[in-house]
């Protein structure tokens, strides 16, 4: 049983991949910024908020975290649609991973918010700061710190996760391959270039992280030690 | 047991650095507190007047730090009045933030913010509570800085601090807010000997420039030579009042068995 590789017959699709791994690239980075502010604000909310806002976001959260990306996907994708408002796939398909995203980041972010010891809180309020002022200041960079390697993880994660998304035929990485491999019949070698195109992204997700935290984490750069 | 039972002032008025003149930076009346059913203050009354030195001394349990942490609204009470410079703590509609700005707190385990260096801690309030500009507050933070003779470890992190040095840090953040008075909850116990004496004498110099003080100590040498005046707690009350002379001649058998026990 011998298997004759064809790699040259993707060659002339080189472009659309390119283009469905960039496409990939910016609904992440979408999904990445907009998930981890609807996480953080959930967590704040969770830990601090009053009781109807503790409830709602608990609920929302089990929901997210016991359903599958998929089924979600399609409900935010047809419901926003039930609504009466058009929205394109692509805007659909980020929409939905900040929904799924938003829920594992309030979790992550949550364990980080309850490191930061009382006494940081009872200090910053002595000081006359509010406590909009004391999260921003006080709370949220030493919570975020402490959880980076695993919100790297879940951002990774959302990354290749996006490939679902070429189910509501958003024109991403995965999509262009599904299309170039009933195109050439080369199905093989289109998902071995595909999955190498993953790692290379998943790759860079993980750099720009590095980067950030190198960015952010002033302290941490400078002695080298965890807080 | 009743002609100890509420000692309060019973001791002496002999009060040589109690410029009573103004009216009390701060006054206590008759204040209760109790967590759940724990009575931990059973009626504190207690007046500090401006550039007063006061120490509070007594046993662990006594209620010294609740009674600190009340005077700061940091705790609310049952019963009573507290006026701190003007502000009624006592007043569900109490202002917190215009307290703030009159009042610090020192805490025995620093609380620096571990991710700003030594001289962000301190530019922290001044920028977002005053509103003032980066450049005015770092002007500020290194002379507080230089005050607790610290002003080479302005980029320094908490963590590159000695426990002394952090402590210091903390006293400077508080003084950057100019406050009216300062309290500090035995700010010293968390530190070797040595360490100590550096810290303990930020605050000798903090009184002599005329700060009005509210200290928890266990420094007993320190109480007897800084203090104007020291209150002796026990059980949540003001057992015994009096200067620092009061240390060498006891009234009560509990604060004569306190000393004993505590030197
Ligand atoms: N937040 C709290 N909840 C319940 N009990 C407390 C709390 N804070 C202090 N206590 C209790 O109140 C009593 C007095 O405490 P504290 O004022 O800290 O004493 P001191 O500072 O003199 O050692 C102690 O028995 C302590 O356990
Ligand atoms: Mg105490």
């Amino acid at each position: 049983m011998s298997y004759q590789f064809d790699f040259a017959a993707l060659l002339p699709y080189w472009p659309e991949f390119v283009r469905g791994l960039w496409l990939t690239l910016q609904l992440s980075a979408m999904a990445t910024v907009l998930g981890f502010i609807v996480g953080t604000l959930c967590a704040i909310g969770r830990a601090d908020g009053p009781p109807a806002v503790k409830w709602a976001v608990a609920a929302y959260v089990e929901v997210i975290r016991n359903t599958p990306l998929l089924v979600q996907i399609f409900l935010v994708y047809f419901g926003i649609a039930t609504l009466g408002i058009r929205i394109g796939a692509n805007t659909a398909a980020v929409a939905a991973l900040v929904v799924n995203v938003g829920a594992y980041t309030c979790e992550i972010v949550r364990a980080g918010l309850e490191s930061v010891h009382k006494a940081q809180l009872e200090a910053a309020d002595c000081l006359g700061l509010s406590r909009v002022q004391t999260y921003w200041h006080v709370v949220l960079r030493p919570a975020v710190e402490r959880v980076y390697p695993a919100l790297t993880s879940q951002y990774v994660l959302l990354m290749l996760a996006s490939s679902i998304t070429s189910q509501i035929s958003a024109e991403e990485l995965t999509a262009v391959a599904n299309r170039v491999q009933s195109d050439t019949f080369r199905s093989f070698e289109t998902y071995i270039v595909v999955g190498l195109l993953y790692l290379l992204l998943s790759f860079v997700v993980r750099i720009a992280f590095w980067l950030v935290g190198l960015g952010v984490f002033v302290r941490r750069r400078k002695l080298g030690t965890a807080l | 047991m009743s002609a100890v039972a509420n000692p309060t002032r019973a001791a002496r008025e002999d009060t040589p650095r109690s410029s009573q003149a103004g009216a009390p930076v701060v006054r206590l009346h008759d204040v209760h507190k109790s967590f759940g059913a724990l009575k931990v203050l059973d009626g504190v009354s207690l007046d500090v007047g401006p550039g007063e030195i006061a120490a509070i001394i007594g046993q662990s349990g006594s209620g010294k730090s609740t009674a600190l942490r009340c005077i700061n609204a940091l705790e609310t009470i049952q019963q009573g009045t507290i006026h701190v410079c003007g502000h009624a703590i006592h007043d569900p509609g109490l202002d917190r933030r215009a307290l703030r700005r009159d009042v610090g707190i020192v805490f025995q385990s620093y609380n620096l913010f571990p991710h700003l260096t030594a001289e962000q801690n301190i530019m922290l309030a001044p920028t977002c509570v005053k509103g003032m500009t980066k450049a005015q507050a770092r002007d500020l933070a290194r002379a507080v800085l230089s005050h607790v003779g610290l002003a080479e470890k302005a980029e320094h992190y908490p963590e590159q601090l000695s426990g002394g040095q952090q402590q210091r840090v903390a006293i400077a953040r508080s003084l950057a807010m100019r406050p009216k008075l300062m309290l500090f909850d035995e700010v010293t116990s968390a530190l070797d000997p040595q360490l100590t004496g550096e810290v303990l004498k930020v605050m000798e110099n903090l009184a002599r420039e005329g700060m009005t003080m509210i200290l928890v100590t266990h420094e007993m040498a320190f109480a007897r030579k800084v203090a104007s005046k020291v209150v002796y707690m026990h059980r949540g009350r003001v057992w015994e009042t009096g200067t620092g002379a009061m240390l060498d001649d006891p009234q009560t058998p509990e604060l004569r068995a306190f000393i004993g026990n505590g030197l």
